[in-house]
């Protein structure tokens, strides 16, 4: 493993001035669960590591029932999952913490990692894209605020410039009658990096037998995560139905450009989007229902 | 024949004797060792398939400040011609050398080409990306029926083909050719009422043990080498350091840490020669580590093979003959497990007539090591499929055909020997009679299969020592890594023969100076042959004892018996004294005591295991789920039933993983592309149900309490069992390992 510089910021100014002054060689430590097995693997090139664990915006976990959440990129996700009223509002993404890595891991990882490591099988990812997070950004120019599902640019790239770093995802409060799956398949049943990643959340009528609205989301097949646009607007207005939802896992299913490596082949994959995007459809609709 | 008797100590479950240091984390593993001036070693790869070496400079790495010492091939011995003798057969040299550091060509991709020394493994790291390896990259052959092409790109243009006899005039990937004939089978084909024929493919899979190979060597001023290491047999590890070193074993010292597992992966030899050459060149001790990823990369597997099987039965379910294909990847040195695979493959039947032919092939791999019951596993996923298919076609219960079918004492087996008592028809009606097999298996997409399997087992040579100590316990002195709770059942074997509990037996492993030679931990032979050497020790001492009692009583040897722990007279004087009271009184009978036993025995008795597996399948995304399992299987005589519980579960877990998803993934260059935990997917405990372990114990007539190897039979049937299974349950045949998500898409026609 190479030799870096480890700084604890206390603010963030002066998380942003050393991201600014230090570039490319720098980056931001929060669990450190997936940079610190890259550098120690040679995968990164890290001279500075900045943790930014002692800066209290990265750490708020605030959910209100009028405002809805905010989650500092910092936060881990046994915290998230710990909270009850976090659990049902945004189910989701309790599915997605739930199984990033181990307890060990889920007591280090948090979702802000998850999103800035821009892996595009990132389980963290999809169920913010379907919950319109929008993420909030830090940086010499001041704040702005950026939708979860434009945050990832490429494997491992995001928009975030130089001296900017995330520090907290916003999500909206959830409508009446709506709820929220994520799913991925592995070949076991734990360990495994998704071959494909499904989230849904949909939006039902009082009478729970009409979608209003619905936000699809992929993970795994294409260079970041996707949000299925079409595949969800096609669900706006449709009756609860197969018919309707295996037109939306066709939808999505057009949009997957998966490639073949050595966690799944590409036919696979565009197999397995149809398949667990009906899954993670029927899983949050079934949600409503039982919600009632 | 021995009778299934009832002992004081055999069959009960005591603690091990290694537990608690094990369990609190204070026994001593190979990266545990410390030493005043340790340097850390750090071994550079070859990132190609297939290359020649044209140049390696060291220079940039040997200036890097922490340097301490370089090495490369040059710095061994120059092998020649010569053929090492390492005990299980003769070894070309030049192969053993150049995959410890390649000197001409690297043959996989991480193949070790240099090393270095610093005073940390950070520096060492650094210095491996700073040696500067010219190669000149060839195409690599990576598939065992590519490889065995006329136009295939060759590997050694020194090996030629044996085949029967016969050595062949050109270069080729074929080391050998070997065939097995019993009978007729054209005769046999010809009496048969059905034939299946199938063919078959299974994946480069690793042995997967938790500890990553490690080394600590160091040379004394005098010139005597000590080695620190996990292994399966310190003594192999000092012929094998010997050979490639050149160097007297009387001048090595090899000292086993206590090992993280092995399965057969831990026999081989890879960074402690290197450890050995870079504390020659810098004097001082040297660790080396493996990473996950050059353990996957950079040590043994077990081989990919292409199998065709053919049998046939006539209506009544008799089998009249048997054919079968065995193509095994070698991988980039000759030596793969195709002989054991030939052996073992019909093994369960009896059948008249019976042809196999077994090739063994380089490919641009690593060089295969052996993996629990090396071979069997890729056969009988072969034949054991056949015979479930032969069973269906004639409808009869797939049980039955094999006990219809199965060998017994006195059957030849197709590779010559004949049976002596065995047990393959106890494990199949076992199987039957379990309540899993007779439990309803009707829902849809559920399903359940049976596979047998076999494997020989072998003896080989092993010592013990026993020292009598003053207040009635023994310490005894073995050679043998303690795999899977070995200490205990060696202890208790001769706690048994003295009548004293396995408590008051202190079990030592100790290195190769403290014992007399004892070969590896494997062929499933610790139990049987230290067990039998502490056996035979424990005799002596008890012989040593009751000249004692005698001397004590001024009676004859011959008029004291011993039976329950207590010495007592039988002829005149009413004498009696127990085994821990006689102890006090060693100093004054003529002082201390010690027994010693060694053991080269012929009588290792073959294994069988019948598994029974019910699965689900998610048709939908192809994926296997493994219900219950019952594994049944001979073990002669538990000596501790919870460790041959244990080894079976093992065994069939890791058939369960071989069967699923575990496979070396290559690209079109021939990197492995999963070299690391996450990617090659060993099943966790979340994959697997409870394995239920059934012990039938048929004695091995060769063993004074009638043990059987029971180590490696247990990870034969699962893939058979498992692809059974499946056809059960979606009614399509699996023919290739591993039977993961995106094959089973495929087989189902869904991409």
């Amino acid at each position: 493993m190479q030799d870096f510089s480890y700084i604890a910021a206390k603010t963030i100014p002066e998380a942003v001035a050393l991201l600014d002054e230090k570039g490319e060689s720098a980056r931001i430590l929060a669990g450190g669960t997936d940079l610190i097995v890259q550098v120690r693997e040679a995968r990164r090139d890290v001279d500075w590591m900045i943790d930014i664990k002692s800066i209290p915006e990265v750490n708020v976990l605030d959910y209100n029932a009028a405002t809805g959440l905010t989650l500092g990129a910092a936060v881990e996700c046994y915290k998230i999952y710990a909270d009850d009223a976090i659990c049902d509002a945004y189910p989701s993404l309790i599915d997605a913490t739930k199984i990033i890595g181990g307890t060990a891991i889920q007591g280090r990882a948090g979702v802000g990692g998850n999103l800035c490591n821009a892996s595009p099988a990132a389980d963290g990812i999809p169920p913010l894209i379907v919950l319109n997070a929008s993420c909030v950004i830090a940086g010499p120019n001041g704040e702005r605020e950026v939708p979860a599902e434009d945050f990832c640019t490429a494997p491992g790239q995001t928009v975030l410039a130089k001296g900017e770093m995330l520090v907290s995802m916003k999500i909206p409060v959830p409508a009446s009658n709506s709820s929220s799956y994520y799913l991925r398949f592995i070949p076991r049943n734990e360990m495994d990096i998704a071959v494909v990643g499904a989230g849904a959340a949909v939006t039902l009528d009082a009478a729970q037998e009409t979608i209003i609205s619905a936000r699809i989301a992929l993970a795994a097949v294409a260079p970041t995560p996707l949000f299925a646009e079409e595949a969800s607007a096609l669900l706006a207005g449709q009756e609860v139905s197969d018919e309707a939802i295996n037109a939306a896992a066709a939808a999505a299913q057009a949009i997957a450009r998966p490639i073949s490596d050595m966690r799944g082949t590409a036919e696979q994959r565009t197999h397995l989007v149809g398949v667990l995007t009906r899954r993670a459809l029927n899983g949050a609709i079934q949600r409503v229902r039982e919600a009632t | 024949m021995l009778e299934n008797k009832e002992y004081k100590v055999i069959g009960t479950r005591p603690i091990r004797h290694d537990g608690v240091d094990k369990v609190t984390g204070r026994a001593l593993y190979g990266a545990d060792f410390q030493a005043a001036g340790l340097l850390h070693g750090r071994v550079l790869r070859s990132p190609h398939a297939h290359a020649h070496i044209i140049s390696i400079d060291t220079s940039r790495a040997e200036a890097l400040p922490g340097v301490k010492g370089v090495v490369t091939a040059k710095d061994l011995p120059n092998p020649g011609d010569k053929i090492a003798d390492l005990g299980e057969g003769a070894v070309n040299l030049k192969h053993l050398c150049d995959n410890i550091l390649a000197s001409d060509k690297v043959l996989y991709k991480g193949h070790a080409v240099a090393a270095v020394a610093a005073t940390n493994p950070h520096i060492a790291e650094e210095a491996c990306t700073l040696i500067d390896v010219e190669y000149e990259v060839l195409p690599p052959v990576l598939e065992v029926r590519q490889a065995m092409e006329s136009d295939a790109p060759i590997l050694h243009d020194t090996i030629r083909t044996t085949s029967l006899g016969e050595t062949g005039d050109e270069p080729s990937n074929v080391a050998s050719h070997i065939q097995h004939k019993l009978g007729d089978p054209e005769k046999g084909f010809a009496e048969a009422d059905v034939i299946i024929e199938r063919e078959f493919v299974t994946g480069t899979v690793h042995q997967g043990y938790i500890e990553p190979h490690n080394a600590t060597a160091h040379y004394n001023a005098d010139g005597q080498l000590t080695i620190w290491c996990s292994t399966q047999g310190a003594f192999t590890v000092r012929e094998q350091v010997a050979e490639i070193l050149q160097y007297p074993i009387s001048k090595i010292k090899v000292v086993p840490m206590e090992i993280g597992g092995g399965f057969g992966g831990k026999i081989s030899v890879y960074i402690k020669p290197v450890a050995a050459l870079l504390a020659k060149k810098t004097g001082k001790p040297v660790k080396v580590l493996m990473n996950r990823a050059d353990v996957f990369e950079g040590t043994g597997p077990t081989p990919a093979s292409y199998i065709r099987v053919k049998m046939g039965a006539t209506k009544a379910g008799k089998l009249t003959a048997a054919q079968a294909y065995l193509a095994f990847e070698a991988g980039a040195y000759p030596g793969s497990p195709v002989g054991p695979g030939a052996m073992c493959i019909f093994a369960p039947y009896n059948i008249e007539n019976v042809i196999i032919d077994g090739y063994d092939v380089v490919v641009n791999k690593p060089k295969t090591a052996p993996y629990r019951a090396p071979g069997a596993p890729n056969a009988a996923f072969g034949s054991e499929t056949v015979v479930d298919e032969i069973a269906e076609k004639l409808g009869i219960d797939p049980l039955e055909i094999r006990l219809l079918n199965a060998a017994k004492e006195g059957d030849r087996r197709a590779d010559g020997p004949v049976h002596p008592r065995i047990g393959c028809i106890e494990t199949v009606e076992a199987a039957k009679a379990h309540p899993h097999y007779t439990a309803p298996n009707g829902k849809k997409h559920h399903g359940r299969g049976v596979a047998s399997g076999y494997w020989f087992n072998i003896g080989l040579e092993s010592s013990v020592t026993i020292n009598v100590n003053s207040d009635g316990t023994i310490n005894l002195i073995e050679g043998s890594t303690d795999i899977g709770g070995t200490r205990a059942s060696i202890a208790m074997q001769a706690a048994e023969v003295l009548g004293i509990p396995a408590e008051s037996v202190n079990p030592s492993v100790v290195d190769t100076n403290s014992v007399g030679y004892t070969a590896v931990t494997g062929g499933s032979r610790t139990t049987y042959a230290t067990g039998y050497a502490a056996y035979e020790a424990a005799q002596d001492v008890k012989q040593q004892m009751i000249a004692r009692a005698a001397k004590l009583w001024e009676v004859d040897a011959a008029n004291v018996q011993f039976a329950d722990g207590e010495f007592s007279s039988i002829n005149g004087k009413e004498e009696q004294i127990s085994f821990r009271d006689l102890c006090a009184r060693l100093g004054e009978t003529g002082g201390p005591i010690v027994g010693s036993g060694t053991v080269n025995p012929g009588g290792a008795g073959g294994a069988y295991a019948t598994h029974v597996v019910d699965v689900v399948v998610d048709e939908e995304t192809g994926k296997v789920d493994i219900l219950r399992y019952t594994a049944v299987q001979d073990a002669g005589k538990a000596i501790h039933p919870s460790y041959v519980e244990g080894q079976i579960q093992g065994g069939a877990v890791q058939g369960i993983g071989w069967a699923l998803n575990e496979e070396y993934i290559y690209n079109a260059e021939g990197e492995m592309t999963n070299a690391s935990f996450l990617d090659y997917r060993m099943p966790t405990c979340l994959d697997l149900p409870m394995i239920d372990a059934v012990i039938v114990e048929v004695p091995n007539p060769g063993h004074p309490y009638g043990v059987r190897g029971v180590g490696e039979v247990p990870i034969v049937p699962p893939m058979a069992a498992i692809a059974n299974a499946i056809y059960d349950a979606i009614g399509i045949r699996m023919t290739e390992l591993p039977m993961s998500p995106d094959r089973l898409l495929k087989a189902m026609g869904k991409i």
